[in-house]
């Protein structure tokens, strides 16, 4: 199966271990990719641009699906924002066809127009509505056997949840916890799971974003977590990079890995740390790797 | 249909016992509401438990509390829309605000923050000789915030708020944008200022949370986005949030891509010393590990396309903002 793929700007920027590992996991899945990136797609405004221009934000995004369409190949994301924000941008072009014409009408400047085909998908959902739970088991060549691991799915992923099609598609709901009990690893049902990883408020509110850390990963430990996983790269850079201020601020020891989907589904499927780039995380990933039984 | 409903209890009287959950099976009507199997435990089975009601029928705004983990009007939630037949239903209190015993919590944290944004209309100049009078079209956009029944689901479950009681919420930020959106009224300066502090609009993670509980479309999250243009139009720009949103769009706008590396010094402002130094040590762990952007910020290919395109889009909101 053939996809146009978004990469977004963290997978390659503050995140560049997610790009290389989202890369052979998909070739691994038989995934082929035509990187939109390359033909000069923009970023997705992150709800930041929508803040002040929410219909230059739209265009922005009508552009990227309109180069898939061109293509002719379904839309894939790996980062949970770039995914809320599309799906988002695709209602409003959707249900306003006046709308979408005057979007198009800036669109055709470059010979482009969106039709309103596109269907955005993570490669989260993406795993279970096209590859199949059953056929992703049969790619495991390493099960995740004892590994513990708590999902956090950033929220764009989960709200809002029209927008996100979660009537349409009702296991999107649970689409973390059913890729990773199909790896193998044990599933740790966690509070936090659909909240906030405070990235966004980081330069207004530092102290409220690091608190966020603090509280979610604290319980996912307390829980008996050895690792997070997110489909997130903002979520990650958040509960990752600022856990030792988290640790600071709570006066505790957290110390809990935040590795990213296709990092956990490159483990499973026998890559190495190396070949997942688990050792730029900021908190090391050795203890997940040892439970695993893999050379960190 | 057959259901257990599993409630979270909590006593203040017994100070021994913290709070605790307790099951309950019961027999309800596939159309019943949680409320109505709630207000039936009470009635048949447990006349202790205490939980809060009036209309049951989603106006009054008493019965917001935790229905499998997220903030509902019991009353205007079916109990086969949140459980199967056999099946449990999970119901606490609503979060943010301290419960007085069971399914009661004190709202004294929710009403102060709706006073904190003075919510009423203070028009200027002499008072016309009849009625204010007011376009149409702004009553009909403003109808959507006032539909809101002050239930504090969006409160509950504010993930900002959770952390942090000083931020003003989404309830009230969404009063406050119905004010300061409202053509009668003449406050909009000190409305916009007071709101661009901290605990004001730029402290919202914008996590959606209120959008998604609150019963009556009310979407606080978009007011308080609205707020957020209002007060960068009206000026109100010295502030981490609104240089984080204008290197933002300057960013994307300039190279069709985030720029990660200036995108923090830009929000802290370049001469905030103490700011960018505290970022440092972070900065330092992610060099240690390569977990950096790329220094040299590229343009996405083919950038003037894109930049060709911001102009032609901001051509266009020029021409209707002086369109009026
Ligand atoms: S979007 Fe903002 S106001 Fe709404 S719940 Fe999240 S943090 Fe609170
Ligand atoms: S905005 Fe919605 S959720 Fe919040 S108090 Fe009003 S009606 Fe309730
Ligand atoms: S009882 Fe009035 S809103 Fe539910």
């Amino acid at each position: 199966m053939k996809y146009a793929f978004f990469p977004g700007c963290v997978s390659r920027g503050g995140c560049p271990e997610l790009y290389p590992a989202t890369i052979k996991v998909c070739e691994r899945l038989g995934l082929e990719l035509d990187g939109l990136d390359k033909r000069g797609a923009t970023c997705t405004g992150a709800g930041v641009l929508q803040e002040k221009n929410l219909f230059l934000g739209d265009v922005f995004n009508a552009r990227t699906f309109a180069m898939a369409e061109e293509l002719d190949l379904p839309l894939l994301t790996i980062c949970s924002t770039c995914q809320g924000v599309m799906s988002q941008a695709n209602k409003r072009l959707k249900d306003d066809a006046d709308y979408l014409a005057r979007v198009n009408a800036h669109l055709a400047l470059e010979g482009l127009k969106y039709k309103g085909t596109a269907q955005p998908r993570h490669l989260l959902w993406t795993l279970i509505e096209d590859v199949g739970i059953e056929e992703l088991k049969s790619f495991v060549i390493r099960p995740l056997t004892n590994l513990r691991v708590a999902p956090f799915y950033g929220c764009y992923m989960v709200r809002p949840s029209d927008a996100l099609e979660f009537k349409l598609y009702p296991e999107r709901e649970d689409s973390l916890e059913r890729v990773m009990s199909a790896l193998g690893a044990d599933v740790v049902d966690f509070p936090g799971k659909t909240r906030c990883c405070g990235f966004p408020i980081l330069t207004i509110n530092e102290r409220n974003s690091v608190k966020m850390v603090a509280l979610h990963t604290s319980d996912a430990k307390d829980l008996g977590a050895d690792a997070l996983v997110t489909p997130c790269p903002l979520c990650h850079l958040n509960l990752d990079g600022y856990q030792p201020k988290a640790m600071q601020q709570a006066q505790r020891d957290i110390d809990i890995p935040i590795i990213h989907l296709p990092q956990l589904l490159g483990l499973a499927m026998g890559f190495d740390a190396k070949e997942m780039g688990l050792s730029r995380h900021i908190i090391s990933a050795k203890r997940v790797l040892s439970k695993i039984k893999v050379p960190a | 249909m057959q259901i257990t409903v599993s409630v979270r209890r909590y006593n203040p009287q017994d100070k021994e016992t913290p709070s605790y959950w307790q099951e309950y099976s019961l027999e309800v009507e596939e159309t019943s509401s949680v409320l109505d199997s709630l207000i039936k435990i009470r009635e048949e089975e447990d006349g202790s438990l205490a939980l809060r009601c009036s209309c049951r029928s989603a106006i009054c705004g008493s019965c917001a509390m935790r229905i499998n983990g997220h903030a509902k009007l019991a009353c205007n939630t079916k109990v086969s829309d949140v459980a199967e037949d056999g099946g449990t239903i999970k119901v606490e209190p609503a979060g943010v605000m301290p419960v007085i015993k069971d399914l009661v919590v004190d709202q004294t944290l929710f009403w102060d923050k709706v006073k904190q944004v003075s919510p009423w209309l203070q028009p200027e100049g002499e008072e016309p000789e009849a009625e204010y009078l007011a376009p149409n079209s702004d009553m009909t956009h403003l109808a959507g915030v006032m539909a809101c029944i002050m239930c504090g689901a969006c409160v509950s479950d504010c993930t900002v708020l959770e952390m942090d009681p000083n931020f003003i919420g989404p309830a009230a930020l969404a009063k406050a944008y119905r004010f300061a959106a409202d053509p009668r009224d003449d406050q909009d300066a000190s409305r916009l200022a007071a709101l661009s502090e901290y605990g004001g609009v730029w402290d919202c993670t914008r996590c959606y949370e209120c959008v998604e509980v609150c019963p009556k479309g009310v979407a606080p999250m978009d007011r308080i986005m609205a707020l957020r243009d209002r007060a960068m139009e009206a000026g109100y720009t010295n502030n981490n949030g609104a240089r984080h949103t204008d290197a933002f769009e300057a960013s994307v706008s300039h190279s069709g891509r985030l720029n990660e590396l200036t995108l923090p010094i830009k929000s802290f402002g370049v001469l905030n010393l103490p700011a960018q130094m505290s970022m440092a040590p972070v900065a330092i762990r992610a060099l240690m590990r390569r977990k950096i952007p790329p220094i040299i910020h590229k343009s996405v290919p083919g950038v003037k396309n894109v930049r060709r395109l911001v102009e032609s889009v901001k051509e266009e909101q020029q021409d209707e903002q002086a369109a009026g």
